[in-house]
Protein backbone atom coordinates (compact mmCIF):
# COMPACT_ATOMS: atom_id res chain seq x y z
CA UNK A 1 0.00 0.00 0.00
CA UNK A 2 1.43 3.47 -1.28
CA UNK A 3 2.13 6.03 1.32
CA UNK A 4 -0.61 8.21 -1.12
CA UNK A 5 -3.36 6.24 0.06
CA UNK A 6 -2.96 8.19 3.60
CA UNK A 7 -6.65 10.07 3.99
CA UNK A 8 -6.16 13.76 5.14
CA UNK A 9 -7.25 15.31 8.25
CA UNK A 10 -10.11 17.14 7.19
CA UNK A 11 -9.65 20.65 7.60
CA UNK A 12 -12.42 21.63 10.16
CA UNK A 13 -11.15 19.62 12.76
CA UNK A 14 -8.05 21.43 13.42
CA UNK A 15 -10.50 24.48 13.41
CA UNK A 16 -12.04 22.82 15.98
CA UNK A 17 -8.88 21.85 17.94
CA UNK A 18 -7.98 25.63 17.56
CA UNK A 19 -10.91 26.62 18.99
CA UNK A 20 -11.00 24.42 21.57
CA UNK A 21 -7.69 25.60 22.62
CA UNK A 22 -8.61 29.15 22.03
CA UNK A 23 -11.18 28.72 24.28
CA UNK A 24 -9.12 27.36 27.68
CA UNK A 25 -6.47 30.13 26.85
CA UNK A 26 -9.10 32.49 27.48
CA UNK A 27 -10.39 31.00 29.96
CA UNK A 28 -7.25 30.69 31.78
CA UNK A 29 -6.48 34.75 31.05
CA UNK A 30 -10.14 35.57 33.12
CA UNK A 31 -9.52 32.67 35.95
CA UNK A 32 -6.20 32.74 37.40
CA UNK A 33 -4.63 36.00 39.32
CA UNK A 34 -1.14 35.03 39.01
CA UNK A 35 0.40 36.62 36.37
CA UNK A 36 2.49 34.41 34.54
CA UNK A 37 0.05 32.26 34.40
CA UNK A 38 -2.06 34.58 32.71
CA UNK A 39 0.81 35.19 30.38
CA UNK A 40 0.83 31.18 29.88
CA UNK A 41 -2.46 31.30 28.84
CA UNK A 42 -2.10 34.02 26.19
CA UNK A 43 0.50 31.39 24.66
CA UNK A 44 -2.01 28.82 24.61
CA UNK A 45 -4.40 31.66 22.52
CA UNK A 46 -1.25 32.60 20.45
CA UNK A 47 -1.08 28.97 19.93
CA UNK A 48 -4.52 28.33 19.01
CA UNK A 49 -4.49 31.40 15.94
CA UNK A 50 -1.28 29.50 14.75
CA UNK A 51 -2.74 26.30 14.36
CA UNK A 52 -5.70 27.71 12.34
CA UNK A 53 -3.72 30.03 10.25
CA UNK A 54 -1.63 26.91 9.56
CA UNK A 55 -4.67 24.60 8.58
CA UNK A 56 -6.16 27.63 6.60
CA UNK A 57 -2.87 27.74 4.94
CA UNK A 58 -3.23 24.35 3.97
CA UNK A 59 -6.44 24.12 3.40
CA UNK A 60 -7.14 27.35 0.76
CA UNK A 61 -3.41 26.28 -1.21
CA UNK A 62 -4.90 24.56 -4.13
CA UNK A 63 -3.84 25.81 -7.50
CA UNK A 64 -2.29 29.10 -5.96
CA UNK A 65 1.69 29.84 -6.34
CA UNK A 66 3.84 29.59 -3.82
CA UNK A 67 3.93 32.99 -2.04
CA UNK A 68 -0.22 32.76 -2.04
CA UNK A 69 -0.31 29.72 -0.86
CA UNK A 70 2.22 30.06 2.19
CA UNK A 71 0.66 33.21 3.65
CA UNK A 72 -0.44 31.61 6.63
CA UNK A 73 2.58 29.96 7.34
CA UNK A 74 4.96 33.05 6.76
CA UNK A 75 2.03 34.96 9.38
CA UNK A 76 2.82 31.67 11.72
CA UNK A 77 6.23 32.82 11.61
CA UNK A 78 5.91 36.26 12.42
CA UNK A 79 3.48 35.57 15.10
CA UNK A 80 5.80 33.33 16.91
CA UNK A 81 8.39 36.68 16.49
CA UNK A 82 5.98 38.99 17.92
CA UNK A 83 5.29 36.12 20.82
CA UNK A 84 8.28 36.23 21.77
CA UNK A 85 8.78 40.18 21.97
CA UNK A 86 5.67 39.85 23.75
CA UNK A 87 6.88 37.81 26.35
CA UNK A 88 10.31 39.37 27.00
CA UNK A 89 8.45 42.93 27.68
CA UNK A 90 5.50 41.12 29.85
CA UNK A 91 8.13 39.46 31.53
CA UNK A 92 10.03 42.00 32.06
CA UNK A 93 7.02 44.11 33.38
CA UNK A 94 6.08 41.20 36.04
CA UNK A 95 10.04 41.39 37.57
CA UNK A 96 9.82 45.23 37.53
CA UNK A 97 6.11 44.89 39.21
CA UNK A 98 7.36 42.09 41.75
CA UNK A 99 10.40 43.92 43.31
CA UNK A 100 8.03 46.79 43.50
CA UNK A 101 5.51 45.21 45.48
CA UNK A 102 6.36 41.60 46.36
CA UNK A 103 3.27 39.64 44.27
CA UNK A 104 2.70 39.13 40.78
CA UNK A 105 -1.43 38.73 42.36
CA UNK A 106 -3.16 40.13 39.46
CA UNK A 107 -6.22 41.01 41.97
CA UNK A 108 -3.79 43.31 43.74
CA UNK A 109 -2.60 45.44 40.96
CA UNK A 110 -5.90 47.57 41.38
CA UNK A 111 -4.61 51.21 41.07
CA UNK A 112 -2.86 52.58 38.68
CA UNK A 113 0.06 54.84 40.38
CA UNK A 114 1.41 54.42 43.73
CA UNK B 1 -6.79 -4.38 9.64
CA UNK B 2 -3.17 -2.92 8.65
CA UNK B 3 -4.83 -1.02 5.49
CA UNK B 4 -6.99 0.73 7.99
CA UNK B 5 -4.47 1.76 9.74
CA UNK B 6 -2.72 2.74 6.98
CA UNK B 7 -5.09 4.33 5.53
CA UNK B 8 -6.52 6.80 8.74
CA UNK B 9 -2.92 6.77 9.99
CA UNK B 10 -3.06 10.99 9.82
CA UNK B 11 -6.28 10.71 11.51
CA UNK B 12 -5.73 8.48 14.61
CA UNK B 13 -2.45 10.49 15.27
CA UNK B 14 -4.58 13.42 14.63
CA UNK B 15 -6.47 12.37 17.74
CA UNK B 16 -4.03 11.08 19.67
CA UNK B 17 -2.21 14.89 19.47
CA UNK B 18 -5.55 16.70 19.89
CA UNK B 19 -6.12 15.10 22.73
CA UNK B 20 -3.03 15.84 24.42
CA UNK B 21 -3.02 19.01 23.42
CA UNK B 22 -5.96 19.81 25.17
CA UNK B 23 -5.11 18.05 28.07
CA UNK B 24 -1.82 19.93 28.30
CA UNK B 25 -3.87 23.14 27.58
CA UNK B 26 -6.38 21.97 30.55
CA UNK B 27 -3.06 21.10 32.81
CA UNK B 28 -1.95 25.15 32.46
CA UNK B 29 -5.23 26.43 33.85
CA UNK B 30 -5.50 23.65 36.23
CA UNK B 31 -2.21 23.82 37.99
CA UNK B 32 -1.65 26.01 41.23
CA UNK B 33 2.07 25.46 40.79
CA UNK B 34 3.68 27.90 37.95
CA UNK B 35 6.41 25.45 36.98
CA UNK B 36 3.76 22.78 36.62
CA UNK B 37 1.50 25.04 34.77
CA UNK B 38 4.94 25.92 32.26
CA UNK B 39 5.84 22.27 31.80
CA UNK B 40 2.02 21.17 30.55
CA UNK B 41 2.57 23.95 28.36
CA UNK B 42 6.02 21.99 27.51
CA UNK B 43 3.74 19.46 26.53
CA UNK B 44 1.18 21.51 24.35
CA UNK B 45 4.27 23.19 22.68
CA UNK B 46 5.16 20.01 21.36
CA UNK B 47 1.82 18.40 20.16
CA UNK B 48 1.28 22.09 18.45
CA UNK B 49 4.76 21.24 16.48
CA UNK B 50 3.80 17.79 15.77
CA UNK B 51 0.17 18.74 14.28
CA UNK B 52 2.13 21.32 12.32
CA UNK B 53 3.62 18.43 10.82
CA UNK B 54 0.57 16.72 9.84
CA UNK B 55 -0.58 20.08 7.94
CA UNK B 56 2.38 20.05 5.79
CA UNK B 57 4.54 22.93 7.56
CA UNK B 58 7.46 21.37 8.54
CA UNK B 59 9.53 24.28 8.75
CA UNK B 60 6.92 25.83 11.45
CA UNK B 61 7.07 22.62 13.58
CA UNK B 62 10.78 23.42 13.93
CA UNK B 63 10.51 26.86 14.87
CA UNK B 64 7.43 25.83 17.40
CA UNK B 65 9.94 23.47 19.27
CA UNK B 66 13.15 26.12 19.04
CA UNK B 67 11.78 29.36 19.94
CA UNK B 68 8.54 28.26 21.69
CA UNK B 69 9.82 25.45 23.79
CA UNK B 70 13.13 26.36 23.57
CA UNK B 71 13.07 29.78 24.04
CA UNK B 72 9.99 30.99 25.22
CA UNK B 73 9.34 28.52 28.16
CA UNK B 74 12.94 28.82 29.43
CA UNK B 75 12.32 32.50 29.72
CA UNK B 76 9.16 31.84 31.73
CA UNK B 77 10.60 29.30 33.89
CA UNK B 78 13.66 31.89 34.30
CA UNK B 79 11.15 34.11 35.94
CA UNK B 80 9.06 32.01 37.82
CA UNK B 81 11.60 30.96 39.28
CA UNK B 82 13.18 34.89 40.21
CA UNK B 83 9.56 36.34 41.25
CA UNK B 84 8.49 33.14 43.31
CA UNK B 85 11.63 32.39 44.85
CA UNK B 86 10.46 33.52 48.53
CA UNK B 87 7.38 31.59 48.22
CA UNK B 88 7.63 28.90 46.29
CA UNK B 89 4.26 26.87 47.48
CA UNK B 90 1.32 27.53 45.30
CA UNK B 91 -1.08 29.62 46.20
CA UNK B 92 -3.74 28.73 48.45
CA UNK B 93 -6.36 31.16 46.08
CA UNK B 94 -5.09 30.78 43.07
CA UNK B 95 -8.54 31.08 41.04
CA UNK B 96 -10.13 34.63 40.70
CA UNK B 97 -13.06 35.84 42.57
CA UNK B 98 -15.07 36.07 38.84
CA UNK B 99 -14.51 31.99 38.54
CA UNK B 100 -18.01 31.10 37.16
CA UNK B 101 -18.18 34.25 34.98
CA UNK B 102 -15.36 33.75 33.32
CA UNK B 103 -16.24 30.46 32.46
CA UNK B 104 -19.13 30.92 31.17
CA UNK B 105 -17.92 33.75 29.16
CA UNK B 106 -14.91 31.25 27.65
CA UNK B 107 -17.86 28.85 26.62
CA UNK B 108 -19.96 31.58 24.71
CA UNK B 109 -16.39 32.20 23.03
CA UNK B 110 -15.92 29.04 22.23
CA UNK B 111 -19.24 28.43 20.75
CA UNK B 112 -19.24 31.46 18.61
CA UNK B 113 -15.90 30.97 17.41
CA UNK B 114 -16.53 27.32 16.09
CA UNK B 115 -19.32 28.45 14.67
CA UNK B 116 -18.12 31.16 12.57
CA UNK B 117 -14.68 28.65 11.39
CA UNK B 118 -17.27 25.98 10.31
CA UNK B 119 -19.75 28.31 8.66
CA UNK B 120 -16.62 30.05 7.05
CA UNK B 121 -14.42 26.70 5.92
CA UNK B 122 -17.28 24.12 4.82
CA UNK B 123 -18.10 23.80 1.05
CA UNK B 124 -14.14 24.86 0.34
CA UNK B 125 -11.87 22.80 -1.79
CA UNK B 126 -9.68 19.80 -0.47
CA UNK B 127 -6.27 20.56 0.82
CA UNK B 128 -3.66 20.31 -1.93
CA UNK B 129 -0.11 20.17 -0.19
CA UNK B 130 1.63 19.76 -3.23
CA UNK B 131 1.34 23.30 -3.74
CA UNK B 132 2.93 24.10 -0.68
CA UNK B 133 5.79 22.91 -2.04
CA UNK B 134 6.75 24.12 -5.34
CA UNK B 135 8.61 26.89 -6.30
CA UNK B 136 8.16 28.05 -10.34
CA UNK B 137 7.26 24.70 -10.80
CA UNK B 138 9.69 22.90 -9.27
CA UNK B 139 9.30 20.45 -6.30
CA UNK B 140 11.67 21.76 -3.04
CA UNK B 141 10.98 21.53 0.86
CA UNK B 142 8.66 23.35 2.61
CA UNK B 143 11.68 24.84 4.11
CA UNK B 144 12.70 26.23 1.00
CA UNK B 145 9.74 26.96 -0.19
CA UNK B 146 9.03 29.31 2.84
CA UNK B 147 12.31 30.89 2.39
CA UNK B 148 11.86 31.44 -0.51
CA UNK B 149 9.01 33.18 -0.08
CA UNK B 150 10.43 35.12 2.98
CA UNK B 151 13.15 36.82 1.11
CA UNK B 152 11.46 37.85 -1.66
CA UNK B 153 7.49 38.46 -0.82
CA UNK B 154 7.54 39.15 3.00
CA UNK B 155 11.25 41.00 2.87
CA UNK B 156 10.11 44.42 5.07
CA UNK B 157 7.21 42.83 7.53
CA UNK B 158 10.60 40.50 8.52
CA UNK B 159 13.05 43.36 8.66
CA UNK B 160 10.56 45.29 10.64
CA UNK B 161 9.71 41.75 13.04
CA UNK B 162 13.56 42.06 13.47
CA UNK B 163 12.91 45.76 14.76
CA UNK B 164 9.94 44.80 17.13
CA UNK B 165 12.41 42.33 18.49
CA UNK B 166 15.08 44.67 19.71
CA UNK B 167 12.86 47.30 20.56
CA UNK B 168 11.35 44.35 23.22
CA UNK B 169 15.07 43.52 23.96
CA UNK B 170 15.69 47.18 24.94
CA UNK B 171 12.59 47.56 26.57
CA UNK B 172 12.46 44.40 28.51
CA UNK B 173 15.91 45.41 29.86
CA UNK B 174 15.14 49.25 30.83
CA UNK B 175 11.89 47.54 32.74
CA UNK B 176 14.46 44.79 34.15
CA UNK B 177 16.87 47.21 35.82
CA UNK B 178 16.86 48.57 39.39
CA UNK B 179 15.14 52.03 39.12
CA UNK B 180 17.19 54.50 41.29
CA UNK B 181 14.42 56.91 42.16
CA UNK B 182 12.26 54.52 43.38
CA UNK B 183 15.27 53.03 45.25
CA UNK B 184 15.75 56.64 46.77
CA UNK B 185 12.29 56.69 48.13
CA UNK B 186 12.91 54.38 50.50
CA UNK B 187 12.18 51.01 48.01
CA UNK B 188 8.63 49.36 48.12
CA UNK B 189 5.87 51.17 48.90
CA UNK B 190 2.41 49.90 49.96
CA UNK B 191 -0.72 52.22 48.29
Amino acid sequence: MSPATIIPIPHTWVLALSAVLFVIGTIGVLLRRNGIAIFLSLEIMLNSANLAFVAFALQFAAGRSIAVALTGQLFVFFIIGIAAAEAAVGLALFIALHRLRETIDVDRFNILRW
Amino acid sequence: MMEFLTAHFATILFYILAGLTVAGGIGVISFKNPVHSALSLLGTFLMVAALFVLQHAEFLAAVQVLVYAGGILVLFLFVIMLVNIKRMQPEQVFLSRVAPLAVAVGITLGAIIAGLLLAGSLGHPAAAPAALQSVQGQHVGNTEAVGWVLYTKYLVPFEIVSVVLLVAMVGAIIFGRKDPTLEGRGGRMEP
